[in-house]
C-alpha cells in the first residue's frame, strides 16, 4: 500500500516536470518594443492615484481595507485560537466535551457589531459615490468622446475638430488651473470598458448608450490603461494611453492635430498606392480621398507612440510588418492582410511615415 | 439495526455482467445512485475544466506567451467558467442533496424518483452538449468552435453579428437543459422534506443540512427562470430576428446583464449555501459538539438567501447606474455580510470548548473557514461601489470569486467527499493520501489565488489571453501558474486515492466518524430502501440520544 502511493507520487512528479517544460514556450518571442516602453512609464497601479476621482477612491479603499484587515485579524485569530486550544489531546479519555446549544446574548453581540460596521461603511460609500458621480462639467471643461471598437479606441474632441485613436491627450489639472476632462463613452459594436487605474475607476462603453466619466490628473505623464470588459478575440490587446501634458504642451499638440495631413513629395508613390487600395475604405486621412470609418484615423499617425491600440511600438519596422500582415502583431485583428508586394508595402510605409 | 442488515443480505449478491450493471445504473430511480452519478459526472467535468484552467495558466505564466492562440484561449476561459458552474458545482451539490436528504430525514427516496432521474439525464445530455460544441460548433459558417463569449456572455457579443456559427447556440441549449434539470431537483427536494420526514422529525428537528437544502431549492426555483427566459430571448434574437439584445437594432445590452445577474448572484449562494450545510454537519462531529445556535444558523441562511435576491447589480457598478442605484446595491451587498458573519461566528462557537479531531474532512473544513473569511472580506471591498470601479473585471475579482468557489466551495466539497465516501461506498478514503491531497491543495490554492489579487490591483483585467512585459505582472503570474500545477498534482492524488480506496480501502462500517445524524444508523452503503423500518427521532441528533441515553438532546432543544 505504501509502495503504491509512492509510485503514484513519483508519477505525479514526472507529470509535473513534463508540464513545467512547457512554460517557456515563446515561439514568436517579440513584444514589438512594448516591454521597454512600458517599463519607462509608471505602472498602472490602483494605489498610485494622480487624479481627483482616483484619489477619492483611494481614500475610501484604504478605509475599507483597514476595517476588513481588522476583522480578518480578530476573526482569524479566534479560529486559530480554537484550533490550537481545543484540539483533542494525546491521552484524551474519549469522553464527549460539554454540549453547548447556543447563547442568545452572544448571537446578539455578533449581529449588532457587524451591523454597526456595515452602517459606517454604507455611509462612507454613499458619500464617495455621490462626490464622484454627481460632478458636473464646469463651463469650458474639455470634452472628449471615446468610442470603443473591436479592438481599438476612437478618440474625438468635438469642440476642437480632432480625431485620433488609442492615445488621449489631456491637459494637467492643478490647483491654480483646475481643468477636468469629461469623457463621453460610447461603443460602435460590443461592450468595452475604459480603465486607466491611476486616473479613475472604470466605466463601460456600451452600444446604444452614452456613459460619462471624468478625470482631473494632477501630474503630467503617460498613464497606461486598457479595455476591461471582454469584447472578443483581441480584448487583451485593446490597450490605452492617456498622455497628460502641461497646458502649453497640450495646446501645441492640439494645434498640430488640427492641421491637415502634410503633403510630402517623397511619399507620393506610396500615397498613390494607399489611395488605390482598400485602405481608404477603412481609414481616414483628412484632406485626401481616404475617408473610411471602420479603422483608426491615420491623419497624424506619426504623432502616436504605439500602433494598433498599444499592440506594438510605432516604428517603421513594426509598421511594415503591420501592413504586410496585421495578424502577426495582433492575431484575429479586423484589418485584413492585403497581399501587397514588398515594394508597395515599403512605399505605403514611407507615406504613412510622412503623416506627422 | 439488526433487522436491516439481515434484510440487506437477502438481496441477490450474484454479480451481474458488466452490461447488466451499466443498464441498472441507467434505468435507476434510486436517489443514492442518481446522487452518485451527479457527483461522479461533476467530478469528471471538474477534471476536464480544471485541465482547461491549467492550460490557461500555462499561457499566462510568462508575458507574450504562445502556448495557445487568442481564439483558443477565449474558448478555454468560456468553457472553464460555464463548466465549473453548471457542470461541476451544480451537479456535485445537487448530487449530495439527492443522496443525503432522504437518508437524513429517514425517508426511502425522494418524493418523485422518476422526476429525479429525468432531471439527471437532462443535466447529463445538456452537459455533453456543451462539450460537443468543440465538434459541432462550426455550423455552416466554419466560424468558431466552442463558445468563446465568456461565461456570462454579455450582449451583444452573442448576437449573430459577432458570434457566427453555432457555438453560442450550444452554450444556450446546454444551459437551458441543465437548468431545467436543476429545477426538477429543486421541486423534488422541497416536496420530499415537506412530506416524507420520518416520525418525530418536525421541521425544527431537521439537520441543518436539510434545512439549507430547502433554502437552496427555493432559491433555484426563483433564480433559474430569469436565466432560462434570457436564453430563450437570445435564441429568438439569433434565429427569429427578435431584437431584445441586438443593439444594432435598438435592443439593450444592459437588459441581458440584468437578466443574467438576477440569476447569477443568487447562483453564487446556490453554490455556497450547500457547502455551509456540509460545514454545519462536519464541524460539529469533528469538534465533538452540537452545532452552536441551530435556529440562528438556519435563520441566517434564510436571510442570506433573501438578501442575495436583491444584490445583482453589484456586478454592474461600472455600466453607468445612477448614484442612487449604485448606493442601493452597495447597501444590499454589504448587508449580506451580517448573516454571513453570524454563520462564521457560530462555527467558531461550535468548535469552542470542543475536542477537535483533525481528520481530513475537518482539515478541509478549517481551510474553508479561513478562506471563506477572506473571500467575504474581499467581497465587502467589492461591494464598496467606488472601490469596485477600480476592481471590477480585474484579476482581483477573479481571485475573490476563486476564493469563494475553490477556497470555500471546492474545499468543502472535498471535505464532504472524505466525510460521506465511507457511507456511500462502505470504504474509508485513505487518510495519508488525503493529508497529502489537503496540504498540497492548500499550498497550490494560496500560491495561485493570493497573488492574483495583486495582479488586479496592478491593472490586469480578467479574460486577457496575454499581457505585456514591463507592467509589473510577470512575477505574480508565474507564481500563480506554479500554484496551478501544485493544485493539479493535489487533485491527481485525490483521484488516485478514490481509485485506490474503492478497490482496497479500509472497511468503514455504518458509523466510522461516531456521528449523530440518521444516515449513520443504516449500513454503508445503505440498502436500496435506506431503512427497513421507518426510524423515529426525538431530537436533531438521534444517534447522540442513542449513544447517550443518560443525557439526550431533546432535554435541551
Ligand atoms: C477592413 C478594413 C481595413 C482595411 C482594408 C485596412 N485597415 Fe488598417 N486598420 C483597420 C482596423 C480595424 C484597425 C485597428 C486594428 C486594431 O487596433 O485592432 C486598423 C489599424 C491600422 C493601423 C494602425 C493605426 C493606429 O492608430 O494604431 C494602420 C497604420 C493601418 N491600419 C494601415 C492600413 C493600411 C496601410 C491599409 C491598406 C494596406 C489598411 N490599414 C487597410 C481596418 C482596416
Ligand atoms: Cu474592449
Amino acid at each position: 500500500m505504501r509502495s503504491l502511493a509512492k509510485k503514484q507520487l513519483e508519477f505525479g512528479l514526472r507529470f509535473l516536470v513534463l508540464i513545467a517544460a512547457f512554460i517557456p514556450v515563446r515561439v514568436f518571442a517579440s513584444d514589438w518594443g512594448m516591454g521597454a516602453s512600458n517599463s519607462r512609464l509608471s505602472q498602472p497601479y490602483v494605489f498610485a492615484p494622480v487624479s481627483t476621482p482616483a484619489y477619492a477612491i483611494d481614500t475610501l479603499a484604504w478605509f475599507v481595507i483597514s476595517i476588513c484587515a481588522g476583522i480578518a485579524l480578530v476573526v482569524g485569530s479566534l479560529i486559530a485560537y480554537s484550533i490550537v486550544r481545543f484540539r483533542a489531546r494525546e491521552g484524551d479519555d474519549g469522553s464527549e466535551p460539554p454540549q453547548v446549544y447556543g447563547s442568545n446574548p452572544m448571537e446578539l453581540a455578533w449581529t449588532a457589531v457587524p451591523v454597526l460596521i456595515v452602517f459606517v461603511l454604507i455611509l462612507t460609500t454613499a458619500r464617495t459615490i455621490y462626490t464622484v458621480q454627481a460632478a458636473t462639467p464646469p463651463p469650458g471643461a474639455l470634452k472628449v468622446r471615446v468610442i470603443g471598437h473591436q479592438w481599438w479606441w476612437e478618440v474625438r474632441y468635438p469642440g476642437l475638430g480632432i480625431v485620433t485613436a488609442n492615445e488621449i491627450h489631456v491637459p494637467v489639472s492643478d490647483g491654480d488651473n483646475p481643468a477636468p476632462t469629461f469623457l463621453e463613452l460610447e461603443s460602435a459594436d460590443v461592450a468595452h470598458s475604459f480603465w486607466v487605474p491611476r486616473l479613475a475607476g472604470k466605466t463601460d462603453l456600451i452600444p446604444n448608450r452614452k456613459n460619462t466619466m471624468w478625470i482631473a490628473p494632477h501630474q503630467s505623464g503617460t498613464y497606461l490603461g486598457q479595455c476591461a470588459e471582454f469584447c472578443g478575440t483581441e480584448h487583451a490587446l485593446m490597450l490605452l494611453r492617456v498622455v497628460v501634458q502641461s497646458r502649453a504642451d497640450w495646446e501645441r499638440w492640439v494645434a498640430m492635430q488640427q492641421k491637415p495631413a502634410e503633403e510630402s513629395l517623397a511619399a507620393s508613390r506610396g500615397r498613390r498606392i494607399f489611395e488605390s487600395t482598400a485602405c481608404v475604405n477603412c481609414h481616414m486621412v483628412r484632406g485626401t480621398i481616404a475617408n473610411g470609418h471602420f479603422g483608426p484615423d491615420l491623419t497624424h499617425l506619426m504623432s502616436r507612440e504605439t500602433l494598433a491600440a498599444g499592440a506594438a511600438m510605432n516604428t517603421p519596422e513594426n509598421l511594415h510588418i503591420w501592413i504586410k500582415d496585421p495578424d502577426q502583431i495582433k492575431p484575429g485583428v479586423l484589418m485584413p492582410a492585403m497581399n501587397l508586394s514588398a515594394a508597395d508595402i515599403d512605399a505605403i510605409t514611407s507615406y504613412l511615415e510622412s503623416l506627422r | 439495526m439488526a433487522t436491516e442488515i439481515a434484510l440487506g443480505e437477502l438481496q441477490s449478491t450474484a454479480p451481474l455482467p458488466m452490461l447488466g450493471r451499466l443498464h441498472e445504473w441507467v434505468i435507476t430511480v434510486d436517489h443514492k445512485r442518481l446522487g452518485l452519478m451527479y457527483i461522479g459526472g461533476g467530478l469528471l467535468f471538474f477534471v476536464i475544466a480544471g485541465l482547461q484552467a491549467l492550460t490557461m495558466r500555462l499561457q499566462l505564466a510568462v508575458p507574450d506567451n504562445h502556448v495557445v492562440s487568442p481564439q483558443v484561449f477565449n474558448r478555454l476561459m468560456t468553457m472553464h467558467g460555464t463548466a465549473m458552474v453548471f457542470l461541476v458545482g451544480m451537479p456535485i451539490l445537487t448530487g449530495f442533496f439527492n443522496y443525503l436528504v432522504p437518508l437524513m430525514i429517514g425517508a426511502r427516496d425522494l418524493a418523485f424518483p422518476r422526476l429525479n432521474s429525468f432531471g439527471f439525464w437532462l443535466w447529463f445530455f445538456g452537459a455533453l452538449l456543451l462539450y460537443f460544441s468543440y465538434i459541432g460548433g462550426d455550423g455552416l459558417y466554419g466560424a468558431g468552435s466552442a463558445p468563446d463569449v465568456g461565461w456570462f456572455a454579455y450582449a451583444p457579443l452573442t448576437e449573430r453579428a459577432f458570434s457566427r456559427g453555432n457555438s453560442t447556440d450550444y452554450w444556450i441549449l446546454s444551459i437551458l437543459l441543465t437548468s431545467v434539470g436543476s429545477t426538477a431537483t429543486a421541486i423534488n427536494i422541497i416536496a420530499t422534506t415537506f412530506s416524507l420526514r420520518c416520525r418525530g422529525m418536525t421541521l425544527g428537528k431537521m439537520p441543518v443540512l436539510v434545512w439549507l437544502a430547502v433554502v437552496v431549492a427555493f432559491m433555484m426555483l426563483l433564480a433559474l427562470p430569469p436565466l432560462s427566459a434570457a436564453q430563450v430571448m437570445l435564441l429568438l434574437d439569433r434565429y427569429l430576428g427578435a431584437h431584445f439584445f441586438d443593439t444594432q437594432a435598438g435592443g439593450s445590452a444592459i437588459l441581458w446583464q440584468h437578466f443574467f445577474w438576477i440569476f447569477g448572484h443568487p447562483e453564487v449562494y446556490i453554490l455556497v449555501i450547500p457547502v455551509f450545510a456540509f460545514a454545519s454537519e462536519i464541524i460539529p462531529v469533528f469538534s465533538r459538539k452540537v452545532i452552536f445556535g441551530y435556529q440562528v444558523m438556519v435563520a441566517a441562511s434564510c436571510a442570506i438567501a433573501f438578501i442575495s435576491m436583491g444584490v445583482w447589480a453589484h456586478h454592474m457598478f461600472a455600466v453607468g447606474l445612477t448614484p442612487a442605484g449604485n448606493a442601493f446595491f452597495a447597501t444590499s451587498t454589504m448587508l449580506v455580510a451580517v448573516p454571513t458573519g453570524i454563520k462564521i461566528f457560530n462555527w467558531i462557537g461550535t468548535m469552542w470548548g470542543g475536542k477537535l479531531r483533525f481528520r481530513v474532512p475537518m482539515l478541509f473544513s478549517l481551510g474553508f473557514l479561513f478562506q471563506f473569511l477572506v473571500a467575504g472580506l474581499t467581497g465587502i471591498m467589492l461591494g464598496v461601489a467606488p472601490f469596485d470601479w477600480q476592481l471590477t473585471d480585474t484579476y482581483f475579482v477573479v481571485a475573490h470569486f476563486h476564493y469563494v468557489l475553490v477556497g470555500a466551495i471546492v474545499f468543502m466539497i472535498f471535505a464532504a467527499i472524505y466525510y460521506w465516501f465511507p457511507k456511500a461506498t462502505g470504504r474509508m478514503l485513505n487518510e495519508r493520501l488525503g493529508q497529502w491531497h489537503f496540504w498540497l491543495f492548500l499550498v497550490g490554492f494560496h500560491l495561485t489565488f493570493d497573488p492574483l489579487h495583486f495582479a488586479g490591483l496592478h491593472g490586469m483585467p480578467r479574460r486577457i489571453y496575454t499581457y505585456q512585459p514591463g507592467r509589473g505582472l510577470e512575477g505574480i503570474n508565474l507564481i500563480a501558474s506554479i500554484g496551478a500545477l501544485v493544485q493539479a498534482l493535489a487533485v491527481l492524488i485525490f483521484v488516485v486515492n478514490v481509485g485506490y480506496s474503492l478497490a482496497g480501502g479500509e472497511e468503514a462500517g455504518p458509523d466510522p466518524w461516531d456521528a449523530w445524524t440518521l444516515e449513520w444508523s443504516t449500513t454503508s452503503p445503505p440498502p436500496e430502501y435506506n431503512y427497513a423500518k421507518e426510524p423515529e427521532v426525538h431530537s436533531r441528533r438521534p444517534l447522540w440520544d442513542l449513544k447517550h441515553p443518560e443525557d439526550p438532546d431533546w432535554l435541551y432543544e
